[in-house]
């Protein structure tokens, strides 16, 4: 297994979270989080980050705009 | 052709052969269900939302345009995103929003900012985060969000974008901006790490007095 300092364990999150370590370093990470509270709070914080990211305000094209490029379309089709 | 709604869009020969024959309600709903992330990627690049939604309108031109000599060699969707972001890149840097290109390329580097742990190891462990309820808090924090965002460098922010906001795997990102997946873990490590500082510091900023 491997051992990580803090200042490296908050480095390897997201290569944690997107399985790119390996077996070694994933264990290594799991066992330094089970037991340093510090880490383990910033990985929360972490991944409340990347939760509230993934809540975004909707977003839209205008509707002048839609109605140009549905006329575009249109248009192109046709000639 | 029915609707889509709920049930995503259809496989990408269905949508190919359906914009080929000119089919409307085909090109509305890629319109509806891609618009809204093309316009966050596109705001990575360029400084206001007008220049944005002009990039989105022009990467649909594009597409109508294109559709006939799509060789199918990628999905339509990072085909659609890679038209946008050279576009976008293209009236980013005419319009010179913050650095020339080869600061684009750069924030990949060296590490510039300290890291989290202060030296010698968490003198205290950071504060718990409250759980966002009510929408005052909820539209607060997404203002957060929105400012982090938009501090970040163009490349981190687009990667992030694609990645956390509209939720795509890292190899359709690494696709979509040609970059390696060793690349695009930096670019979002740094990204989620900004955002996540900014969001300590809002919540640091509310919290009650003890
Ligand atoms: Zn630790």
């Amino acid at each position: 297994m491997k051992r990580f300092t803090c200042d490296e364990l908050v480095e390897v999150i997201t290569a944690y979270l997107d399985h790119a370590l390996d077996q070694r370093a994933c264990d290594g990470v799991r066992r330094h989080l089970a037991c340093c509270e510090g880490c383990e709070r910033y990985f929360e914080q972490f991944r409340a980050t990347i939760g509230v990211l993934g809540d975004p305000p909707p977003e839209k094209l205008r509707a002048d705009v839609q109605d140009r490029l549905m006329s575009a379309f249109r248009e192109r089709r046709q000639a | 052709m029915g609707s889509f709604a709920g049930g995503g869009l259809p496989p990408d020969d269905v949508v190919v052969t359906a914009l080929r024959a000119g089919d409307e309600a085909m090109f509305a709903a890629l319109l509806d269900t891609w618009s809204g992330g093309l316009l966050r990627v596109a705001r990575s690049y360029v400084s206001t939302d007008h220049s944005a939604e002009e990039v989105v309108q022009d990467t649909w031109l594009a597409l109508i345009g294109g559709i006939d000599s799509f060789e199918g060699r990628s999905s339509v969707k990072t085909w659609v995103y890679r038209i946008l972001v050279n576009i976008a890149k293209k009236r980013g840097v005419r319009e010179s929003r913050t650095l020339p290109w080869s600061a684009f390329e750069g924030d990949g580097g060296g590490s510039a900012v300290p890291g989290p742990v202060p030296p010698g190891g968490w003198k205290e462990v950071p504060a718990a985060w409250p759980t966002p309820e009510g929408e005052a808090l909820a539209s607060e924090v997404r203002g957060v969000i929105a400012e982090a965002l938009d501090g970040l460098p163009p490349r981190q922010r687009t990667v992030i974008t694609l990645r956390d906001v509209e939720g795509w795997s890292s190899d359709d990102v690494c696709e979509v901006l040609e970059i390696s997946a060793a690349n695009q873990r930096v670019l979002l490590h740094r990204a989620r790490a900004a955002v996540r500082g900014r969001l300590a510091d809002y919540f640091e900023s509310v919290k009650p007095p003890e």
